[in-house]
């Protein structure tokens, strides 16, 4: 499907990706070709294992592919050199991690200040905070908060520099129904409010109620694209 | 501040014992160098100091006995700036209460008023009244010594006749820094004086009037030292010269250079010791953050932070724990220094002495403490620029034990689950296992050398004053006497052995090497002074050559079978060439011994003693001393317990004291890595022991498999810190050996014992605290860490 009215966000072809040599080797992607359209909400699907995380790790600027091309709208990530995938990270990248990833010896407002520290134009820490409902718990520790406080906390900290894009790797993995549906209400809300593309990797098919787009991932492979004409906010989707 | 900052602060905070440790162990390094440099520094600039204002002679000329014209031949001689003759006598001082005759130098100063050269420093009273023939000048420290002050009497025997002198005033000398009678070693205040009379009055109780027995020369910058002695030699040849000799071999100052020499060897040595612990405690340490935090760092550079800035964050870390240790240690170090430096006023009589620490001292510390942290965790840090944000977001893999597998199953009979997992743990990581064993090994060998070091004082002690001397008074005469002297002190009522012996003045040679000392001349088989093998037997006084001690034997690279040149200063002063025919063990001076008349033979002056040792009976000391003082050819008598007591005090409270300190400091390292090790393997098994208290271990067992690796580690540690020890022994004895006194290397058990025992109960406390917050540590919050 022709996407001429949306500019890309990302665009990648025949991108690979081996762990190991020889008989050991690993193939995580096998020459993925994917196109995903500035601002939207999409959703990667797979089991474990699928190569959904490879993907995001390599157009996260966090990997490098073994073979192939990938795209930041018109910047070849697959040609940077690490201070180039440093400086893209440090512009425009914003990451949500399963395990919050939190630095257990800064308060939330911190974390969060971590980030503004280095970004050339981000929001205030206190904002960013207010935006995921954490005005009121800016001097907790991690420590201190709940699981779903402290992905809040991490979501804050990778908006809170105005990210072009936002990687979330199982961002409600490790929590429950309820605390769960709100931090995907936090991630639609910066989606809406802030524009930036938001890309989600999970195993949860209930998530993929919510994505404007959802990639099936298979054994390193993209097997299906699906786009939602009827996306559902998050507290309609069944936990 | 800076979010990255503030996780510092907060990272330190956390670490705080460990990184506590550490600067400790840094900052005794510094503190060692910073003290021991300073008073290096101090004792050295004083001295010189001290030596220029009071114009201490460069050249000092004892002859019998020359006329005062030739003073104008030795003003001649190229190279000499100034020359003054005076009499230098010796003389025994009685002091009311003690029985015993105390040895005294009379030195005279000029009629008109202080001399040009070796100027005392009044620090009581006044100067001498021109033409008063009973007045003196008394050395201060040996009138603090005795309770003696301006405007009391003091009697004193000179050349025979007893004389009673008024003490107009105290004074200090730049020529008696170090106090210690002709032939003893170990500085006594109250055992030795020296005086100062008139001129003519000086003269006249020596029978030196119109001549003088000492000339004191200053030289020029340019001057040929050797060339200026052969001159002076020759022309107070006639007169009988006893040998002129440069500054360098007068007995104060050689002291004062001797301890300055050993401070700065020991300063060069041992803190570089202690940086290099703290070095591989850092690495240690910081590598275990790294590795604790690579989710963290990879979350960092995930942010766009670059691997600059993250590396720069941990070795911030580096540089506030060891700049931390530095900082403390040059405090420490320059106050331990102020401390030290009322302890070497005590036996060095500097007129002040003020502590001082060149600056680049301590940027030597802090640098050298800084560079040696940095060594150890850049290693480190390399490891932070090669994780890529990806990796250090995935946990890493579980360590693979499977090669370790058939170990465990081979015991699986005789160990239970935890002792496996100790044993399993130890294989699998044995680069790991084996740095903390270094650690601890490397803390035990600095502790087995300085307890080593305390058996070695109490070797010297021993060797010296119960195998080499024993006996209770050695008599020293004014001038060698016929051997007829020996009869008349073994007629002396409950004097029970009187063995004679002769000593004389000379410089031995051998080759390019020269040592300016003395000869012993010892019957052939002494029995109370005698000389030993190396197995402490008695050696039988050959009459065909000489026997040196190790140390001299040292100095002038001699060894049986060669023959070395003695310069005899005394008689005839003939130049013999004797072959070295045996090395003797002693550990205070340098001396050199000969049968006593085949000495006398080559001396061609049969039958003389110059002093004899006595065995007394304990009981009636008074009277024997009481008959020893009214022997006019007498010119001292010194008791072995005197000495002894001496050797102790400046043991206990002087330089030696200096091996307290560092036994401390050992004793603060061993306990800084053995604490280090437990912590760290803490840190590294908290989720397992969290696991294993979760499926139903006790507290105790799981403390075990923490415990347990501990316990291996260091009982591992021991036998290898025994070996470390070993040589490290040599190494810390030879760096306090001076050319005055020798630290022997004794390897008693109970060096080892102590140290032994030392890391048992630093591990033991280490683990205790350990333990102590695996059991309060919450199951669930361990859990939830992820590794």
């Amino acid at each position: 499907m022709p996407q001429n009215a949306v500019p890309l966000a990302f665009r990648t072809t025949g991108l690979t990706k081996v762990y190991g040599e020889g008989e050991a080797a690993v193939h995580a992607l096998r020459g993925v070709d994917l196109e995903i359209p500035s601002g939207e909400i999409v959703v990667l699907l797979g089991a474990s294992g699928s190569g959904k995380s490879t993907l995001l790790n390599i157009i996260g600027g966090l990997d490098r592919a073994s073979d192939g091309t990938a795209y930041f709208e018109n910047d070849e990530l697959t040609a940077m050199s690490d201070a180039e995938l440093t400086a893209y990270r440090r512009e425009h990248v914003g990451f949500v991690f399963q395990f919050y990833n939190l630095m257990p010896s800064l308060t939330a407002y911190e974390n969060v200040e971590l980030v503004t520290e280095i970004a050339d134009d981000p929001m205030a820490p206190e904002d960013a905070l207010a935006l995921v409902g954490l005005k009121e718990r800016v001097d907790h520790f991690p420590a201190q908060l709940s699981g779903g406080e402290q992905q809040r906390v991490a979501i804050a900290r990778a908006i809170a520099k105005n990210p072009r894009v936002l990687f979330c790797d199982e961002p409600t993995g490790a929590l429950d129904s309820t605390t769960g549906r709100t931090v995907l209400e936090v991630l639609k809300e910066v989606n809406e409010k802030l524009g930036a593309t938001v890309l989600i990797v999970t195993h949860a098919a209930n998530t993929a109620a919510m994505a404007d787009r959802v990639i099936h991932f298979a054994d390193g492979a993209i097997r299906e694209v699906t786009k939602n004409t009827h996306k559902l906010t998050p507290d309609q989707i069944e936990w | 501040m800076s979010p990255l900052n503030k996780k510092l602060g907060r990272d330190l905070w956390r670490m705080k014992g460990q990184a506590l440790a550490i600067s400790a162990v840094i900052a005794t390094g510094v503190l060692l160098l910073v003290m021991m440099s300073g008073i290096v520094t101090s004792l050295d600039q004083t001295r010189l100091a001290y030596y220029e204002r009071n114009r201490l002679a460069n050249v000092f000329a004892p002859v019998v006995r020359a006329p005062l014209h030739m003073l104008r031949n030795l003003a001649e001689v190229p190279g000499v700036s100034a020359v003054e003759g005076r009499v230098n006598g010796s003389a025994l001082v009685d002091i009311k209460g003690l029985d015993l005759p105390i040895r005294a130098q009379a030195l005279s100063v000029p009629d008109a008023g202080p001399p040009r050269l070796n100027l005392p420093d009044l620090t009581a009273g006044r100067w001498l009244a021109r033409n008063r023939a009973d007045e003196i000048l008394l050395l201060n420290s040996f009138a603090r010594a005795h309770g003696l002050e301006p405007g009391d009497t003091l009697s004193a025997t000179m050349n025979g006749a007893r004389r009673t002198f008024h003490i107009v005033g105290l004074v200090h000398s730049p020529e008696f820094l170090y106090t210690v009678a002709p032939g003893e070693l170990v500085s006594d205040d109250s055992r030795f004086g020296a005086l100062w009379m008139n001129e003519t009055a000086l003269a006249a109780a020596y029978d030196m009037k119109g001549a003088f027995n000492e000339a004191l020369l200053t030289l020029s910058r340019s001057a040929n030292e050797t060339a200026v002695l052969n001159a002076v030699d020759r022309i107070l040849e006639p007169y009988g010269s006893r040998g002129a000799y440069l500054v360098k071999d007068h007995t104060s100052n050689r002291f004062v250079m001797e301890e300055i020499y050993s401070m700065r060897s020991t300063s060069q040595t041992v803190p570089p010791l202690f940086m290099a612990v703290a070095a591989f405690l850092l690495y240690i340490v910081i590598s275990r953050m790294v590795q604790a935090e690579r989710e963290q760092i990879g979350l960092l550079k995930a942010f766009g932070y670059t691997s600059f800035e993250v590396a720069l964050h941990y070795f911030k870390l580096i540089l506030i724990i060891s700049a931390g240790g530095a900082a403390m240690g040059c405090v420490l170090g320059t106050m331990a220094g102020r401390g030290m430096v009322d302890i070497y006023l005590e036996y060095y009589k500097f007129p002040l002495l003020v502590f001082r620490v060149e600056p680049a001292s301590f940027l030597i510390g802090v640098l050298s403490s800084v560079l040696a942290a940095s060594a150890g965790g850049f290693i480190v840090l390399r490891g932070v620029f090669t994780l890529t944000p990806a990796v250090a977001m995935r946990p890493p893999a579980p360590a693979d034990y499977s090669r370790s597998g058939r170990i465990g199953a081979s015991l699986s009979r005789l160990l239970d689950q935890p002792s496996r997992m100790v044993l399993r743990r130890l294989t699998r990581q044995p680069g790991r296992m084996l740095g903390s064993t270094l650690g601890i090994a490397a803390g035990m060998a600095l502790a087995v050398a300085m307890i080593s070091l305390f058996s070695s004082f109490e070797k010297t002690l021993d060797l010296t004053f119960n195998v080499l001397d024993r006996s209770d008074v050695t008599v020293t005469f004014t001038d060698p006497l016929s051997d007829t002297v020996i009869y008349e002190l073994q007629r002396l009522p409950h004097v029970i052995e009187v063995e004679p012996t002769r000593s004389v003045s000379a410089t031995l040679r051998n080759g390019v090497e020269s040592y300016r000392g003395g000869v012993n001349g010892l019957v052939t088989q002494p029995r109370l002074n005698r000389a030993v093998d190396k197995n402490e037997d008695a050696l039988t006084m050959p009459s065909d050559g000489i026997v040196l001690s190790k140390s001299l034997a040292g100095e002038i690279r001699a060894a049986v079978g060669d023959t070395i040149q003695v310069d005899v200063h005394e008689g005839r002063r003939p130049i013999l060439s004797v072959p070295v025919v045996g090395i003797t063990e002693s550990l205070l001076g340098a001396p050199a011994y000969m049968e006593l008349s085949a000495l006398n033979e080559a001396m061609r002056e049969p039958g003389r003693v110059s002093g004899a040792y006595l065995r007394i009976d304990a009981a009636e000391a008074g009277f024997v001393y009481r008959a020893l003082k009214d022997m006019p050819s007498v010119a001292g008598v010194s008791l072995k317990e005197d000495a002894r007591q001496a050797f102790i005090r400046v043991m206990n409270t002087g330089a030696g004291s200096m091996r307290f300190i560092m036994a401390a400091i050992a004793g603060v390292i061993t306990f800084g890595i053995v604490y280090n090790a437990a912590r760290i393997a803490q840190a590294e098994r908290g989720r397992d022991l969290a696991s294993l208290r979760v499926i139903g271990f006790t507290k105790g067992e799981a403390s075990f498999v923490l415990l347990g690796e501990l316990a291996v580690v260091t009982l591992m540690a021991l036998p290898l810190g025994a070996v470390l020890g070993y040589f490290l022994t040599y190494g810390v004895a030879a760096g306090f050996s001076t050319d005055i006194y020798q630290i022997p290397v004794v390897f008693a058990p109970k060096s080892y014992g102590g140290a032994a025992l030392a890391v048992l109960v630093a591990a033991a406390f280490s683990g205790w605290l350990v333990k102590r917050d695996v059991d309060r540590a919450d199951i669930i919050t361990a859990l939830k860490t992820r590794e």
